[in-house]
């Protein structure tokens, strides 16, 4: 019979795909099953969030981080509020700085906690999902006990945090903390030698240390692909210089290593977390500079000037000498930075948004080249992909 | 670190002689200044030498500034894992000139020179893709750049007559507020700028002693 060539079929995946994790539409051309090129189309979800930051004061673009990768918030605060505080000159007090470090890890928890299960589900499994979740709604509760919102929590300020540590939390997070390992060890159970999930991951998709640094991947991506590198060792900021932790590193760079990546970087947060609760200082949780810290309420009740520093700084705001810093974090996703220009006045010139899952999605065509369309759901999901810090 | 940045920029300086206008670290971060044209040789300079190894393009960005006559500043972060030092490469341009696309030197360097180019309208010669990117298929404009409204032109809503998405022009409800706040407050810095108002101390006929 004489060989008849098939036409590439151009298929699309998404936006409406659960395993497309968010509203990412993929344009895939096809040869049977294997994928030739695929073609991201992302903004779905662009908000124009670094506009809006340019028509708001410093204080006010907070939340805005919040509401970028949804799943890891306080990450995402810390980055633009080291910017801020690097422009002003400004010093945390220690407390402030443990309070940030042990919420930055039990972010990163959160959303290794959100990333591994509904991995699993994006490749077939179901109850990891349901285990986990419930984690999930106790680390909230902290964010909530500080914040007062369980996701949008807008807790850290420049100059430290917005208030410090309700009574009582510590000792139930320590407690927690003892419980959890149990929960990682149950999930573990679950896939780590699952056949049907190691048949899913291993050996798909294997990025050198070249190809990872040439695209940009930054946190476990990268380290997945033997690269020890994470801001947290290599330009620690705040207090994670005094932590004693392990950086995991993977050594194929598939999808299975990016997997167990982030199992062993939950244990290694839940020992910073723990080493934070037991060196955790007294004094004051933020900077007692009121040209940019407001008061307490406590004080605003009996003093005239205090009174007058919260009226200043939640209307006009504080003023941030003109310059610019590229300043930049280890979220859980990888490497978030903030590229902030000011120009001497109460907002901010340019606030160029930095999101790891850019140059990663980036890279979708480069990596799914050449494997099955099943194969392209595993290596979506072993990126980490969140939307809302993609579009922006 | 600021002795080692600055060691580090003179290098370059050398090195690279009249494809750097200047070097300066500020607040402890390195910035080289490059003609467009050089680009291409700066960028690859920095990656492959020795003292440089800046490998990892972490960060393309444009920054509006509508005041100056080449209008856009167009910045490249780099980053070098082994020597584990950053450098901010910075390219002014203006509104119709192109920048050579990195995308030769950087892979990583197609979607944040893509964004530049959706948000800003900075053209980059001899990127493979240069489409839009975050804004919306058919899009008219660049959003991100100063003289484009917050609220844009267009807004989008379902037409249950039509049965599909409509554009239509902006409608607000409610004006378009841009509280103005600056005030010589304590935190006013130096050199003071001009608030609204000022200029009404240096008018003829303005009464003495109110000047404030």
């Amino acid at each position: 019979m004489a060989e008849t060539h098939i036409k590439p079929m151009t298929m699309n995946f998404g936006p409406q795909h659960p395993a497309a994790h968010g509203v990412l539409r993929m344009v895939m051309e096809m040869d049977g099953e294997v994928v030739r090129r695929v073609d991201p189309h992302i903004g779905l979800l662009h908000r124009g969030t670094e506009k809006l930051i340019e028509y708001k004061t410093y204080t006010q673009a907070i939340p805005y981080f919040d509401r970028l990768d949804y799943v890891s918030p306080m990450c995402q605060e810390h980055a633009f509020v080291l910017a801020v505080e690097k422009l002003l000159g400004l010093e945390v007090p220690l407390r402030g700085q443990y309070i940030r470090v042990m919420f930055d890890e039990i972010t990163r928890i959160l959303n290794h906690l959100l990333n591994i299960p509904a991995y699993a589900m994006d490749v077939g499994a179901i109850t990891p999902f349901l285990w986990v979740f419930e984690q999930r709604e106790l680390l909230m509760e902290f964010y909530e006990r500080v914040s007062g919102a369980r996701l949008h929590a807008a807790y850290y300020r420049p100059g430290g945090v917005h208030q410090d540590l309700p009574a009582g939390l510590l000792d139930d997070l320590w407690a927690w903390s003892e419980k959890f390992p149990k929960v990682v060890d149950d999930m573990e159970g679950l896939l780590t030698n699952n056949r049907i999930f190691k048949q899913r991951l291993v050996d798909v998709c294997p990025v050198t240390a070249e190809d990872a640094i040439a695209w940009g991947f930054t946190g476990p991506v990268l380290r997945a692909s033997g690269v020890p590198w994470d801001l947290r060792k290599s330009q620690p900021y705040m207090v994670y210089d005094r932590m004693e932790f392990d950086i995991p590193v993977g050594k194929h760079g598939d999808c299975y290593d990016r997997y167990l990546v982030r199992v062993a970087e939950m244990r290694e947060s839940l020992k910073i977390v723990q080493q934070c609760i037991k060196q955790m200082p007294g004094g004051p949780a933020s900077s007692t500079d009121h040209k940019v810290m407001p008061p307490s309420r406590g004080e605003m009740k009996h003093s005239m000037e205090a009174l007058i520093h919260h009226f200043k700084l939640y209307t006009e705001g504080y003023h941030v000498p003109a310059g610019e810093t590229y300043t930049a974090v280890e979220a859980p996703k990888g490497e978030f930075g903030v590229y902030l220009v000011s120009d001497g006045t109460n907002k901010p010139h340019r606030c160029k948004i930095r999101a790891p899952g850019f140059p990663h999605l980036q890279a979708m065509d480069f990596l799914c080249k050449g494997y099955m369309l099943a194969d392209s759901v595993a290596i979506l999901g072993s990126l980490d992909i969140v939307f809302g810090e993609i579009d922006r | 670190m600021t002795d080692v940045y600055r060691e580090l920029g003179d290098h370059i300086a050398a090195a690279l002689g009249d494809a750097v206008l200047r070097t300066e670290v500020v607040l402890g971060e390195l910035m080289v200044y490059v003609p467009a044209s050089r680009l291409e040789r700066v960028l690859g300079f920095l990656r492959d030498d020795a003292k440089c190894q800046f490998k990892m393009l972490v960060d393309v960005c444009g920054v509006d500034y509508p005041d100056r006559a080449a209008r856009f500043d167009v910045v490249y972060n780099l980053l070098s894992l082994t020597k584990n030092q950053r450098c901010r490469v910075k390219v002014a341009i203006g509104e119709d000139d192109a920048v050579p696309s990195a995308v030769e030197i950087y892979p990583a360097a197609g979607w944040f020179e893509r964004e530049a180019y959706d948000m800003y309208g900075i053209f980059f010669d001899g990127n493979p893709d240069l489409r839009r990117i975050l804004t919306d298929y058919g899009f008219e404009g660049h959003p991100f750049r100063k003289d484009f409204p917050l609220t844009g032109y267009v807004e989008v809503r379902y037409d249950e007559t039509q049965k599909r998405v409509i554009y239509e022009p902006v409608k607000l409800v409610q004006e378009f507020r841009s509280f103005d706040f600056l005030s010589p407050w304590e935190g006013m810095l130096q050199p003071r700028p001009v608030l609204p108002g000022d200029e009404k101390a240096g008018e003829a006929g303005a009464p003495a002693g109110k000047t404030n």
